[in-house]
């Protein structure tokens, strides 16, 4: 049933897991209202049915890895009027960026009997270097609760609410123990953007970095600050380099830690 | 001479970006092709050079379905190479991890994915408008499944708390027994579910399936078991590449799996079933026979039923392990250093069946190679011998029946596209 009065949601899929469009069906409680509040014109991973665009808003996932996927969203941003990226791969390029610090073709013969077959790009980039993004919402995975705020703003005509603060000030918040004080843990906390809800250290853990960095991170001074707690420096450059690696913040920090102390 | 392309360019209601084409030349079929255009994303090569300790979060990124499932493949693989073992209420809170998975996973794949085709609909939204209740209870039943993932694993979707020996940190017994309430409300649902995909109309089709699965003494199986076929095959992990091979296909992306010497073979839920379904728990037991669910399962559209039916017994696993448990002193078991190459192999059952993971250490713990077969790669062969046969039983049928049908003979078993590259769009051709 289509009601021209609601707008129209697409969400599209590039090179990813599939995670944060499956966030989405993950709002259990919410997913049937805000299926109201909108024609759902293209969800491949939810529906069959699809209708032309333009689209009032397009979430996309995933980044782009072939050179058929850089013409595919190019023409999705030409039919929508609002595009957020979400998650990691689609704001950062996501871990199978990790090719473009290595010989793409090494990797194709790594996994393929047959790479003539495959059609790939020798990089895995961000939505932003191939099209203008309205909004980017970060994670690997995006938070759930996140994604209903960015959905609830579009409906409400207003900007996102999600803060770009680093994860210490949501730890602070939550009341947990400071993993790097009271453990010696090494944790990417003080440089990576809150959103998670802090869950890493509330599980005694470090965080890993997987929401991108915050706003105002330095990243190198902590560098200096891992090895003391036990990660030497090929250990950072590595958990650098995983989820965000082409976040220019977290890049700079890896490229820091291969390089020989000073 | 006439020729007729059934063509299907992205399908839908799966996890990940494939297509189908078919062939058909005077009535015969002459192709059947899955295509599986996901972009590849070369996991295995990038996974080399680094420390053992990061392929579970590293290979969790393969699926977002079923994160789960590679984090447990990868610490398993891991544990052996390193020699170690995890026993007792650690082995219990894995199970339960598993548990959360399948129930979200397979909760999902009938309400959202797999009951529009029986019922006619394009999706579970507008399913809901004339349906609302059912659609309810798969939101329901997926929430609870997402409870114990984010009680247990910090969240739903690529869980931070599973590591190589155990877990980061332990919940505490209120925070299981928390979650009691809702898992005893799933189990019920669960139950309303198998009467309610029992309900629906299959077509009279019966597979020669080879069924692979895991087999363990005791329990239906998550994390361990030796790997069995129903055509007699028993053998350990280690020995998975002397028994199966993988090859490359022009038309897809993923590789397809064979039995060496033989053919195509499935995994997944009928295919459990089958080779473990005396290993079920009394109240999935008691639902099956109550639905007359046959004890072989070889109607891949039935498979729905297993599904759910595989939700109850998930249920009612979670909720004995909540009862039983008891605060381990520490969450994890130490690895020792590793001071020489090593390698271990494991499989575990993924919602969509048997994931298996290898791995090989150089002297410093780094990985040296890594190989990771998915189910849905294994599967892929066989859903193509599927359709094969649904396509030359059905000629009669026009194009857009014939591709309706097709597709929801792929959705049978719950295809991971996302996973399987390392896969989907029908291009039907009739010649």
């Amino acid at each position: 049933m289509t009601d021209r009065t609601r707008p129209r949601l697409g969400v599209f899929k590039f090179a990813s897991c599939d995670g944060c469009q499956l966030t989405l069906l993950d709002c259990e409680d919410e997913l049937l209202a805000v299926a109201d509040r909108f024609d759902l014109a293209d969800f491949r991973e939810a529906s069959s049915a699809t209708l032309d665009g333009p689209y009032d808003l397009a979430l996309v996932e995933g980044s782009i890895t072939t050179p058929s996927d850089r013409d595919r969203i190019v023409e999705i941003r030409a039919h929508a009027k609002t595009l957020v990226t979400i998650g990691a791969c689609a704001t950062s390029g996501g871990i199978q960026a990790l090719r473009n610090f290595a010989d793409v073709e090494e990797f194709t013969r790594v996994v393929y009997a047959r790479p003539e077959f495959i059609r790939t790009l020798a990089t895995s980039t961000a939505i932003r270097d191939h099209v203008a993004v309205d909004f980017e919402l970060r994670g690997c995975p995006i938070d759930k609760r996140q994604l209903l705020e960015v959905i609830s703003a579009y409906l409400g005509g207003r900007a996102p609410d999600v803060p770009t603060e680093s994860v210490c000030v949501e730890c602070k918040r939550r009341g947990h123990v400071c993993v790097i004080v009271a453990h010696g843990t090494p944790c990417l906390g003080p440089v990576t953007q809150t959103g998670c809800g802090a869950i890493c250290p509330g599980f005694h853990r470090g965080c890993y970095g997987c929401f991108g960095p915050q706003d105002t991170p330095n990243a190198a001074s902590l560098v200096a600050h891992l090895g003391p707690l036990g990660m030497d420096r090929p250990s950072a450059a590595r958990v650098f380099r995983t989820f965000n690696a082409m976040a220019p913040a977290f890049r700079a920090a890896a490229d820091a830690a291969a390089e020989p102390p000073p | 001479m006439t020729e007729r392309t059934i063509a299907v360019n992205y399908l839908a209601r799966v996890e990940g970006e494939g297509a189908l084409r078919v062939r058909i030349r005077d009535r015969t079929v002459e192709e059947v092709e899955l295509r599986i255009f996901e972009p590849p994303r070369f996991f295995e090569a990038f996974l080399r050079g680094r420390a053992y300790a990061e392929a579970p979060d590293v290979t969790a990124r393969i699926c977002g379905i079923c994160p789960v499932a590679y984090q447990m493949s990868a610490c398993h693989a891991m544990e052996r190479a390193l020699g170690i073992r995890v026993d007792g209420t650690l082995r219990d809170l894995r199970r339960l991890l598993y548990c959360g998975e399948w129930i979200e996973s397979h909760a999902l794949h009938i309400y959202l994915l797999h009951a529009p085709d029986f019922l006619g609909y394009p999706d579970a939204i507008q399913l809901a408008r004339d349906h609302p209740e059912a659609v309810r209870r798969g939101l329901a039943l997926k929430k609870a499944g997402n409870s114990i993932m984010r009680v247990l694993g910090g969240r739903e979707i690529h869980p931070i708390n599973v590591r190589v020996g155990g877990f980061y940190r332990c919940p505490g017994p209120e925070e299981l027994a928390d979650l009691r309430g809702s898992v005893e409300h799933a189990l019920s649902l669960a139950e309303e579910t198998v009467r309610f995909v029992a309900g629906f109309d299959f077509p009279a089709v019966e597979e020669d399936y080879e069924f692979v699965a895991l087999r363990h003494p005791e329990e239906y199986p998550f994390n361990e078991g030796r790997i069995e076929s129903s055509a007699g095959l028993s053998i350990d992990a280690e020995e998975y590449e002397s028994a199966f091979e993988e090859f490359q296909v022009a038309h897809s992306n993923a590789l397809q799996s064979v039995r060496k010497g033989g053919g195509s073979y499935l995994v997944g839920p009928m295919a459990r079933y089958a080779l473990n379904g005396d290993r079920l728990t009394p109240r999935a037991r008691g639902v099956a026979r109550e639905v007359g669910l046959e004890n072989v399962v070889r109607n891949p559209f039935r498979s729905v039923i297993v599904r759910a039916v595989e939700v109850v017994f998930a249920c009612e696993e979670a909720l004995r392990i909540i009862d039983r448990y008891r605060m381990p002193e520490r969450p994890w078991v130490d690895a020792p250093a590793v001071d020489r190459p090593v390698h271990g192999a494991a499989a575990t059952e993924a919602p969509r069946g048997l994931l298996y993971h290898r791995y090989e250490l150089d002297a410093g713990g780094a990985i040296r190679t890594a190989r990771i077969v998915a189910p849905t790669s294994q599967n892929q062969k066989r859903i193509e011998d599927d359709l094969r046969h649904l396509v030359a039983r059905s000629l009669d049928l026009d194009e857009p029946a014939l591709t309706a049908a097709c597709e929801h003979a792929i959705r049978n078993h719950d295809p991971c596209i996302s996973c399987a590259t390392h896969f989907l769009s029908l291009d039907l051709v009739r010649e």
